[in-house]
């Protein structure tokens, strides 16, 4: 048994050792208290390092391509930052660089300094902090509304130019599911016991 | 499941925002600042001066969400002349190329939704402030919903980016981001922003006092 109090509505619960893919939910407001997941650590460590793999390759890969006649124009994913930069738009710039770039490497990389030292059992320095800024970049993390933002722009260019779609374009796609397996198979409750663990 | 029925804060415990771990409230809480005893965030019973602050970053968003929508997003220039484009008038580009599908995902995304996330944020707040919570189920439920949405906003920024990278020198045409960019820029961090610091629990802490 342990008490948690609803994070939407501040009513306490006295909960039961659940079994696994179990979903608590606060009786008053129905907000999710927590999920127990099954193989939390091998499941996580599995996504994120396929969701690296595809990192990789969405930013060194070409983006998308632009053809017209014998005019043909080929961009990676930092281009459009990288131009913004140029033009002095440096906050624009900085906001998609974060919300697309930067934060997503850094969940990544946050749960891999969590659960690469659960899985061996080891301790490490600041895995508190971390998981801690791990949990509040997650909003910031907008990768699937770019790619929204990629068939807008293929159907308002569609009149001008032929748009290819490049290999980093379908790795870009692919990760957004992939980091979100990566997030969905992280057990809070489970890390925070055992980050505590003996102390 | 057997819950005790009763808020954390008439307990006088207090729950860690980013652990969730429980413990009772500390004398020094009232005073000044004290740390989560596990993970070391701070402890707050409800975030701090949520009402105030939420008012006055929907208020700041709302003024933003003017200069977003009246000044150009984006500037063309092809061959020898050059076009400025409100997110209106490439909705209303869309709707005349028969895109009228993208037409309404753009004016969803950037018109509508932040207008909506000022309505539910302001009816949420007036609903705590006035203490005129009927339904907290339904009022939890709303603010769900405009913390879901927010992020949403961010499709024309993205669009821009993607335009100016792909239609650059050497082509017939530029594209250039225009000032509305940034203003919409601040419409969408600062409503998120306002979203995160309203605090779901005083819809309850409402319902709570007139139980007493
Ligand atoms: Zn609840
Ligand atoms: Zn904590």
């Amino acid at each position: 048994m342990h008490r948690i109090a609803c994070h939407e509505c501040d009513l306490v619960h006295d909960i039961p050792p659940m079994p696994a893919r179990a979903t608590a939910r606060c009786v008053r407001c129905n907000a999710v208290l927590f999920r127990a997941q099954a193989n939390s650590i091998d499941r996580t460590l599995a996504w994120t390092f396929a969701g690296l793999v595809l990192y990789v390759v969405a930013v060194s890969f070409p983006f998308l391509a632009m053809k017209n006649g014998p005019i043909f124009n080929e961009t990676g994913l930092l281009t459009g930052i990288q131009l913004l930069f140029e033009q002095g738009i440096i906050p624009l710039a900085t906001l998609v660089f974060l919300t697309c770039v930067l934060i997503p490497l850094i969940q990544m990389l946050g749960l891999l300094y969590i659960f690469v030292p659960l899985k061996l059992n080891v301790r490490v320095q600041y895995a508190m902090p971390v998981f801690r800024l791990f949990k509040h970049v997650k909003p910031w993390s907008m990768m699937e509304i770019y790619m929204l933002g990629i068939l807008v722009s293929i159907v308002k260019l569609g009149k001008m130019a032929t748009i290819i779609p490049g290999l980093a374009v379908i790795a870009f796609g692919l990760l957004i599911f992939v980091l979100n397996f990566a997030l969905a198979s992280v057990d809070s409750h489970m890390v925070w016991e055992r980050l505590e663990g003996g102390s | 499941m057997k819950p005790a029925r009763t808020s954390a804060l008439r307990l006088g415990l207090v729950s860690c925002s980013a652990c969730h771990l429980l413990s009772r409230k500390p004398q020094a809480l009232d005073h000044g600042i004290t740390y989560c005893p596990r993970c070391g965030e701070e402890l707050h019973q409800r975030k701090p001066n949520s009402i105030a602050r939420t008012w006055a970053l929907v208020i700041a968003a709302m003024v933003f969400y003017i200069p977003a929508n009246v000044l150009p997003m984006t500037i063309t220039s092809a061959v020898g002349t050059v076009s400025a484009d409100t997110i209106m008038s490439g909705v209303i580009y869309f709707m005349q190329h028969g895109s009228w599908e993208i037409a309404l995902v753009i004016f969803t995304a950037s018109v509508f939704v932040p207008f909506l996330k000022f309505i539910i944020l302001i009816y949420l707040l007036l609903a705590v402030q006035f203490k005129l919570v009927k339904q907290p189920k339904d009022l939890t439920r709303l603010y769900r919903f405009t913390e879901a949405i927010g992020r949403w906003s961010m499709l024309d920024i993205y669009v821009v980016t993607i335009l100016v990278a792909l239609v650059k020198l050497g082509f017939l045409a530029d594209i250039e981001a225009g000032p509305a960019a940034l203003y919409f820029a601040l419409v969408v961090v600062t409503t998120m922003v306002a979203a995160e610091s309203f605090d779901p629990r005083l819809i309850w802490d409402v319902v709570g006092e007139k139980h007493e």
